[in-house]
């Protein structure tokens, strides 16, 4: 069953210069229990995409599309209602939030205000949820009374997953949760997302640029460009054997020490990232594309089916008679 | 200069050494105690190689490419150019400058935001008042990948793309037409995609002009990528350095292992758990007994090594290009 669905979603953001469209139709499903992995390069349309499915945008984005989260339309409620969502239902670990922790408040305190807020946890038991969330997170609990700048930055990174478990939440958002950190921190920290994914139940949208570590922790991956999903389906598929040029680019970026392929022999993507306010027209990826047809430039492309719950927005997975593509995607 | 060594010749290696730190320990005094923050390091970079020091957080990489670069004085040992040692005066390390260049990454804030392009690259040629500024500065940008040159000239960093900035960084260091370049964590904060770009420019540069380079990173892709030899660093001390290829997929010292094997797409998982280490406390024995997972499994015990693990110090690994590791369990079962 569907936990949340997507359905055409767009987001605009009106600046002085004009428009940018920063999120252009969008449909995706979340199923209950499940891990989506979002990827695509900085200005992709990532976080956009994450905060629009909390109403967290600011004011000047203008949202379009359907956002239901179990059945519920997130852009329709009422605010009073929406607040309760954020904390019973979905909360988010934001890109860089570890950097946005209180300085001069314990750790204990600033995990415990949410649960005191929002009436979970009175003062006297606060202390002892605070400890339970800091196990989980494999924080000791003594941990409660230290400042951030006590911590490392994985330690860190911890506090924030601990709070976004305070209120119990089913679906976790978390953007860039690993990046900047280092490689055995990032391990300990995939390792926990992994632990709580199995053993509460949670759903997690995952945001990142690295694919390796989204095949990793997902069942599905998603990948943007240009404010578009460009290929979708199981992750390993998806990163081990990508359909559309732009996922094979990412795929590629981070080599697998050992293959004799990539030894001595980085490989990049030529290029600049595209432009929100001037977009290519046709396939927004041509300029940048190794495989790019004569045709591209006017192409109108559609997620193609791609295999078994694949899709891929490309010409080269195009069927030979073209079906008209179906406005949803499958996940289950 | 007053002191002249005779360089090291790198063994197994035909290239001749160029940069080296001897016995290098730089301390720094850290809330009432001392911090080792590089305690006991020889590391040799040959003419034209590229080699990559990796470690995680906190181990010590950026002190060592600090103190090899003259920004820090080490509290013993030296570093040697061309077989000379630094000397710390100023006029001595402005000509060394010239030679030993630092790559920042960008987003880390070496550009100034309200400087052009063309400021920007043309600073350190103006500080060495290097003759016909307008043609180095075309040409470290174009070197650099910025091509053609003048449609870079005037504009500044918000205008450009995290990959252009990145270049214009290395193109800075370029200018002066340096023999070496540190580089720290150089794709770090670089997309999935400009980071190959990065990747092979370095590696281009080093085809084209010989050049030599240092890339500190915890990212051990990037060292498959482009790294001749790799040197692994743990709390101050290289614990294991040779050929990429042996190094990396044949790793001996347990640290080293381990880093590889949490890389995502590796079979079985060895996470490090424990506080990260603390360079104020440095563990008897092998610095790495608290956290090694040879010992904890038994498999030190049955080798007959674990006592030696807890109380023997392993010995500074020299600065031969062969494949090595300060590991008294690799040493045994070898
Ligand atoms: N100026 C200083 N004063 C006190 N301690 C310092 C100083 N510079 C570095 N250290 C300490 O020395 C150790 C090594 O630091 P260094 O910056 O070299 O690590 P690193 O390996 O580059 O880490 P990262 O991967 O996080 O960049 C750390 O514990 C750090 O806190
Ligand atoms: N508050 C904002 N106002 C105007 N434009 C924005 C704002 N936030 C993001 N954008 C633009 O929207 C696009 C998508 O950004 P973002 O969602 O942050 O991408 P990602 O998370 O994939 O890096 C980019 O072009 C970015 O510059
Ligand atoms: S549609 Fe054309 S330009 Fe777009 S990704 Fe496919 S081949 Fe490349
Ligand atoms: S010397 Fe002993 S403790 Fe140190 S890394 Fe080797 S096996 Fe582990
Ligand atoms: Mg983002
Ligand atoms: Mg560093």
């Amino acid at each position: 069953m569907a936990l949340l669905e997507l359905d055409d979603v767009s987001v605009t953001y009106r600046i002085a210069a004009g428009e940018v469209p920063a999120v252009r139709g969008v449909s995706l499903t979340l199923d209950a229990g499940t891990a989506l992995g979002v990827a695509g390069e900085s200005g992709s349309g990532k976080s956009t995409l994450a905060m629009a499915l909390l109403r967290l945008l600011p004011r000047d984005a203008r949202v379009g599309g359907r956002i239901l989260l179990d059945g519920e339309d997130v852009l329709a409620m009422k605010w009073g209602r929406l607040r309760a969502v954020r904390w019973a239902e979905a909360s988010i670990v934001f890109q860089g939030a570890q950097h946005g922790l209180n300085p001069v408040q314990r750790i204990g305190d600033q995990i415990a205000e949410p649960l005191l807020v929002h009436g979970l946890a009175r003062p006297d038991s606060a202390r002892g949820r605070v400890a339970e969330l800091l196990e989980q997170v494999g924080l000791p609990a003594w941990r409660a009374r230290s400042y951030p700048h006590e911590l490392s930055g994985g330690q860190r990174q911890r506090v924030m997953i601990a709070m976004a478990l305070a209120c119990s939440p089913r679906l976790i958002i978390a953007d860039e949760p690993t990046t900047a950190l280092d490689v055995m921190v990032q391990a300990q920290v995939l390792t926990l997302i992994k632990e709580l994914l199995a053993e509460h139940g949670i759903s997690l949208i995952m945001i990142s640029h690295d694919l390796s570590v989204l095949a990793d922790v997902c069942d599905r991956l998603a990948v943007m460009y240009a404010g578009r999903v460009v290929e979708h389906g199981p992750s390993r598929e998806v990163f081990h054997d990508p359909k559309h040029p732009y996922s094979a680019a990412l795929a590629a970026a981070f080599p697998t020490v050992g293959d004799p392929v990539s030894r001595l022999a980085p490989k990049g993507l030529g290029g600049d990232p595209p432009d929100p306010m001037d977009l290519p027209p046709g396939c927004s990826f041509h300029p940048r594309c190794p495989v790019a047809l004569d045709e591209c430039p006017t192409l109108d492309v559609e997620l193609w089916p791609a295999g078994p719950e694949r899709r891929a927005a490309c010409v080269h997975v195009r069927p030979e008679k073209a079906e008209p593509a179906e406005t949803t995607l499958e996940v289950s | 200069m007053t002191e002249t060594q005779a360089p090291v010749e790198a063994v197994g290696t035909a290239r001749p050494t160029l940069l080296e730190a001897r016995d290098l320990h730089v301390e720094f005094p850290s809330r009432g105690r001392r911090a080792r923050a590089v305690d006991g390091v020889d590391l040799a970079i040959g003419e034209g190689e590229i080699v990559a020091l990796v470690g995680e957080s906190g181990c010590g990489k950026t002190t060592l490419a600090r103190t090899l670069l003259g920004l820090e004085r080490p509290s013993s040992g030296s570093v040697l150019y061309g077989g000379t040692a630094l000397e710390y005066g100023s006029r001595a390390l402005k000509a060394y400058r010239r030679e030993v260049q630092l790559v920042l990454q960008d987003p880390m804030g070496s550009l100034n935001p309200r400087q052009t392009v063309y400021e920007a690259v043309a600073e350190g040629p103006r500080i060495h008042g290097l003759p016909g500024e307008q043609e180095v500065v075309a040409s470290a940008l174009s070197r650099a990948g910025l091509r053609p040159p003048e449609r870079f000239f005037l504009r500044y960093p918000h205008e450009l793309s995290g990959g252009q900035r990145q270049r214009v960084v290395i193109a800075g260091a370029l200018a002066l037409e340096p023999k070496v370049l540190i580089a720290d964590e150089p794709v770090a904060s670089l997309d999935a995609s400009v980071r190959g770009e990065i990747l092979a420019l370095l590696l281009r540069l080093r085809d084209e002009l010989g050049l030599s380079a240092l890339v500190v990173t915890h990212d051990l892709g990037l060292a498959w990528n482009i790294a001749d030899r790799v040197a692994v660093m743990y709390l101050g001390r290289i614990v294991e350095s040779g050929p990429v290829e042996q190094v990396l997929t044949a790793p001996r010292h347990p640290y080293t292992q381990a880093l590889l094997s949490v890389l995502p797409e590796s079979p079985e998982r060895v996470v490090l758990t424990g506080e990260p280490p603390d360079p104020t406390r440095i563990p008897g024995g092998c610095r790495f007994h608290a956290r090694c997972q040879v010992l904890a499994s038994g498999r030190a015990a049955e080798a007959g090594v674990d006592g030696r693990c807890r109380t023997e110090p392993l010995a500074v690994l020299p600065a031969v290009s062969t494949a090595q590791a300060a590991c008294h369990y690799a040493a045994a079962v070898d």
